[in-house]
This record gives structure tokens, C-alpha cells and sequence, in this order.
């Protein structure tokens, strides 16, 4: 209990869950867009593909900087939504399975990438591995920074546009009736949904960030049917999830970060799950009865 | 036999037990159901040291086989409670993957079982970890190990050929003929669990992944048939491996990395070259029904 005290009362620890907090809250919120669109795994074969563009970042520049990877990271993972588009566009693959392919093919070519840049480089290249699984505890002041100002800016997006974003995913032909531009949200939904991506990265690692937009809105779509109500419980609950798992990955050495949050979000599903008031299972039966 | 040949066996293995189930999840629409069992296998794998406290491969693929199977289960249960099946997936891969991610830090050092090695797997030192039998060697674990699988798959597959083949294609017309459909959809899932497992040690959980889906999805972009589809699949994965093992001495770096960065490659080609299914034979089409549309109009 002691060591909990001295560590809430670190700085760097401060900085750190602040910075979960608002990840998380900012990536629940996102993810009730996406679950809505039905691209969950397009998320995950995103999140994958970041990882060759943090590799070829640091290939190209030499240096280690998060801004540049995170640019790297957003490249890679764009490209990635565009070749899983564009494969079922044009032959007869269907979208899960090009999903699969794009997914597999962009992490096979990180993985290749970082063991090259262990390999054939020289200087400081520590810290690329943690972006697999993420490591909150090697994080440093500035890096908090553009997570926090990262998620910030895809909070107001989001709120700033919401109404529109809503309309052009329930009823995109109504939405071009009332001169909405749909194809622009789509657009700027894509770019939220990279952003979130790129900055959680760092913290949760690009195997698992997914998670961080599929299970928090999953859990809330158990207690309300009202899509503002979702998407704000949504991000509450991804900022329970960010905090709780990134506190239990600090007080443990060498306990990574990603899966902690991801398994607090998924207890918090769960829990969803059975009592929710809308239709958990423990619920209905007690309705039934 | 060489090292190398080991190696190069082994990854022939792989892409061949991988290639051959993969094709049958690429035409049932499960790509990404596979993709989750690939991931939470690794929650199997660890449980089974927990109980047995060593790395011994035949509780590794019980276990590994009971994850698989549940995943399967808990993804259909959520699905039919009315989660998008995506969405359900996505859920219960990651909850189970992230719990085997917790679980595998608690193991200690001295044990060869890291996140390192589940992710990437470590083929280079498969020919060192040989199958003693009263002192004589008989050739790499994993080889044995891969071997067993693929034969058992094999097996199931020439054994149920003619159900798999129908409940594929209509589900609704095999059980009105009586194939047990759900017998099929689990055993399905047991063989990619057990494909998983085998390949797991060389590698890894993440890029089997790659040899799951690629290759049948190249396959299916060059043919129609689906005995056919299941043989080219298991080639197109074997010949991944050569060509990244290939790579892989080249340029120095990750071998499991580079035979799924050749499963993309080999991907690429059939998208762009496939006779029928192409991109260069749909733009000669339709170039050549443009240039008899002008003779028509012209005449």
C-alpha cells in the first residue's frame, strides 16, 4: 500500500496515467464510430501496419524521435486501410480475408525491419521493441505530451462534429439528401481513427491497441441504446481501463502495459455482459422472471 | 542432415499444414476466426506449462486445442447474442491474448518462454532441440511435431473431403442431407489450433497468421476448384518459406519475418498475374471487348 502511495505521488507517474486517461477516454469514444461502421478489425490491421512505418522511420531518419515515427506509423497504417479497400475492390478476395493478408504481410515486414535495424545500425535503438506491447513505465514527460494533445484534438474533433458523424454512418443516403458531405466524414472519421492509433502506440503497442476501440464501446452498448450516451460511457470506460492498467504495470517490473489496460477493458466487458441494464444476460433473466 | 535442410524443412512444414487448412477458412469466410485462434492459442500454450511446468508438446497442444476450440465457441456464443461478429471476435482475441501476454511475464527467466519467442518464434534454433529416445537422436522436435500435424490433417481432410466440400459451398443443403456441419465447424477449428501450435516454436503465434490466410487466398485468386485450391494453397506456403528463407540469409534478418513478408509477395504477383482473376488479364479484357465495341461501331 506504501509503494502505491509513493508511486501516485510520482511525478513521472502522474504524467503517465494522465496520459492513459485521456488515451483511453479518447479511443472509447472513437471506437463507438467504428463499432457502429462495422470496421473493428480494419482497426487491428491497422494498428499491425503501423509497425514497419515506426522501423522505416527510424531507417530513414536515424534518429529516435516520436514525432517522425508516429508520421512513419500513420503512412504505413493508411497505406494498409487503402490495400485492404482495394484488393476487395478489384478481385475476388472478400474483405476478411483481405483483411488477414494485409495484416499478416505488414507485421511479417516490421518484425523483418526491426531485426535489420538491430542488426546493421549503430546508436540508441532502444525502445522499438516496446512498441509491440507498449511500455508506459520507459515513457518520459514529453511523450505524455503528444498523447495528451493527440487525444485531445481527436476529443474535439469528434464532439465538434458528432451530430454529422452520426448521420453520415446510421443513414448515409438521407445525409447526402440534406447536403451533407458524407465522403468527407468518412474521410476525417479514417484520419481519427488512424490518430488514435498513432499516439496510443507507445503506451499500448501495436498488437493490442485495437482493443482500446472495440471492447470499451461493446461494453457500453449493454447499458444504453442512445449512441451520445454510449459513445461518452464508452470513453469512460476506456479511461477506467487506461488508468487501472497502467497503475498495476507500474507497480510490477517488467509487466507490459498494452495487455494490462486491454484486460481491464475486457473485465469491465464482462461485467457488462452479465448485469448490463440493457441486455445483460443476468438482467434479462431477472426481467423474465 | 544440414542444418540449413532443417531449417528449410521445417519451414516447408509450416507452409504446407498452414497453406492446406488455410485454404478451407479462406472459402468458409473465417479468415479472421482464424486469425483470433492463432493469437489465443498462446494463452493454451502457457496454461499448459503452468499445470505441467515444462515445454513438453503434447499437453502444449491439448491445451493449446482447448483455447482454440473456445475461442471458437465464445466468438459464435457473442454473435448469436447479437454482437457483430467482427466486433465479436476482436473482444475475445484480444481479452484472451493480452491474459496470455500477463501471464507469460510471470514466467521465470531460465524457461524458454518469452513474448519474444511467441511473437516471432526462433526456427534458427530448432535443428539444436532434437527427439531423444534412449540416448540416439531422431531428428528435430519440431519436425516430428509438424509432421504428426500435417499427416492428422491430411487425414481429416481426405476422410471428410466430400462433407467439408458441401457444408462449404451449402450449408443449408448438408443438413438437409444429414453432414454434421457443426462437427465439421469445430473440427476445423482444432486442426488450425493444432496447425497453430506446431508452428508456433518456429514461427511464432503472430506470423502464423500469415501462412493461414496468404497462401489460400493467393490460391484462390488462380483457381476454381476446391481440391485444387487446397494443393496449390499448401505449395504457395512451402515455396514462401524457401523464397523467405532466402531472403532471410540475404539480407540478414528475421527468418519467420521474411517468409511472411514472401507469402505477401508471392500474394502480389498472383493479384496482379492470375490468368483469370488479375489485374493485367482484366485490363487486356476489357481492352480487347473496347477494341471489338470500336470494330462493331465502326462496321
Amino acid at each position: 500500500m506504501e509503494n502505491m502511495l509513493e508511486l501516485l505521488t510520482n511525478a513521472n507517474t502522474q504524467w503517465v496515467l494522465l496520459g492513459a486517461l485521456i488515451l483511453g477516454f479518447a479511443s472509447g469514444l472513437i471506437g463507438s464510430f467504428v463499432l457502429l461502421k462495422k470496421q473493428s478489425l480494419i482497426g487491428d490491421a491497422m494498428a499491425h501496419a503501423t509497425l514497419p512505418g515506426v522501423c522505416m522511420a527510424y531507417l530513414i531518419f536515424g534518429v529516435k524521435s516520436i514525432p517522425l515515427f508516429l508520421l512513419g506509423a500513420a503512412c504505413t497504417g493508411l497505406l494498409a486501410t487503402y490495400f485492404i479497400q482495394a484488393i476487395v475492390k478489384h478481385s475476388r478476395i472478400k474483405t476478411d480475408a483481405s483483411i488477414g493478408v494485409v495484416l499478416s504481410v505488414f507485421f511479417g515486414l516490421g518484425i523483418v525491419l526491426l531485426t535489420y535495424i538491430s542488426k546493421n545500425t549503430t546508436g540508441d535503438k532502444s525502445g522499438l521493441d516496446d512498441f509491440i506491447f507498449g511500455q508506459a513505465a520507459a515513457m518520459v514527460k514529453g511523450d505524455i505530451q503528444v498523447i495528451a494533445v493527440g487525444s485531445l484534438l481527436i476529443i474535439l474533433i469528434s464532439s465538434l462534429f458528432f451530430k454529422e458523424l452520426k448521420i453520415s454512418i446510421f443513414d448515409p443516403l438521407f445525409a447526402k439528401g440534406i447536403g451533407l458531405p458524407v465522403g468527407l466524414f468518412n474521410g476525417i472519421l479514417m484520419g481519427l481513427v488512424v490518430g488514435i492509433v498513432v499516439v496510443g502506440i507507445q503506451m499500448v503497442g501495436v498488437v493490442l491497441i485495437a482493443a482500446l476501440l472495440i471492447t470499451p464501446p461493446l461494453a457500453a452498448r449493454y447499458w444504453t441504446d442512445q449512441l451520445g450516451h454510449m459513445s461518452f460511457l464508452s470513453g469512460i470506460i476506456g479511461a477506467i481501463s487506461g488508468v487501472v492498467g497502467t497503475l498495476i504495470s507500474t507497480t510490477g517490473e517488467g509487466l507490459p502495459t498494452g495487455p494490462l489496460i486491454v484486460l481491464c477493458a475486457s473485465a469491465i466487458f464482462l461485467i457488462s455482459l452479465l448485469l448490463g441494464t440493457r441486455k445483460g444476460l443476468i438482467t434479462k433473466v431477472v426481467k423474465q422472471a | 542432415m544440414s542444418y540449413d535442410a532443417w531449417i528449410i524443412l521445417t519451414g516447408c512444414l509450416v507452409g504446407i499444414t498452414c497453406g492446406m487448412t488455410g485454404a478451407l477458412l479462406i472459402l468458409r469466410k473465417m479468415a479472421m476466426l482464424a486469425d483470433a485462434i492463432s493469437h489465443t492459442v498462446l494463452l493454451g500454450i502457457v496454461l499448459a506449462f503452468f499445470v505441467t511446468q515444462s515445454l513438453n508438446g503434447l499437453p502444449m497442444l491439448i491445451g493449446a486445442a482447448i483455447v482454440g476450440v473456445l475461442t471458437a465457441v465464445m466468438v459464435q456464443a457473442l454473435d448469436s447474442s447479437g454482437v457483430q461478429s467482427d466486433a465479436a471476435i476482436g473482444v475475445v482475441f484480444t481479452s484472451l491474448f493480452a491474459l496470455g501476454v500477463v501471464l507469460i511475464s510471470f514466467v521465470g527467466d531460465s524457461v524458454h518462454l518469452d513474448v519474444n519467442h511467441a511473437l516471432m518464434g526462433e526456427i534458427a534454433f530448432i535443428p539444436w532441440d532434437t527427439l531423444m529416445i534412449n540416448g540416439v537422436s531422431y531428428g528435430p522436435t519440431a519436425v516430428w511435431m509438424l509432421g504428426g500435424v500435417f499427416l492428422l490433417n491430411l487425414l481429416l481432410i481426405l476422410v471428410f473431403y466430400k462433407e467439408i466440400k458441401i457444408s462449404t459451398f451449402d450449408s443449408a443443403m448438408a443438413i438437409s442431407i444429414g453432414v454434421p456441419v457443426v462437427f465439421i465447424h469445430y473440427m476445423l477449428m482444432t486442426m488450425v489450433s493444432f496447425s497453430t501450435v506446431a508452428s508456433f516454436d518456429s514461427v511464432g503465434a503472430i506470423l502464423v497468421v500469415a501462412m493461414l490466410i496468404v497462401p489460400g487466398a493467393t490460391a484462390y485468386l488462380l483457381t476454381d476448384g476446391f481440391g485444387m485450391m487446397i494443393i496449390l494453397s499448401a505449395a504457395i506456403g512451402a515455396l514462401s518459406s524457401l523464397l523467405g528463407y532466402g531472403m532471410s540469409i540475404v539480407f540478414d534478418v528475421s527468418i519467420s519475418g521474411s517468409m511472411a513478408v514472401s507469402t505477401g509477395i508471392l500474394f502480389a504477383a498472383a493479384f496482379m498475374l492470375s490468368p483469370k482473376h488479375g489485374m493485367v488479364a482484366k485490363w487486356i479484357r476489357r481492352k480487347k471487348m473496347q477494341q471489338e465495341q470500336e470494330q462493331k461501331a465502326s462496321a
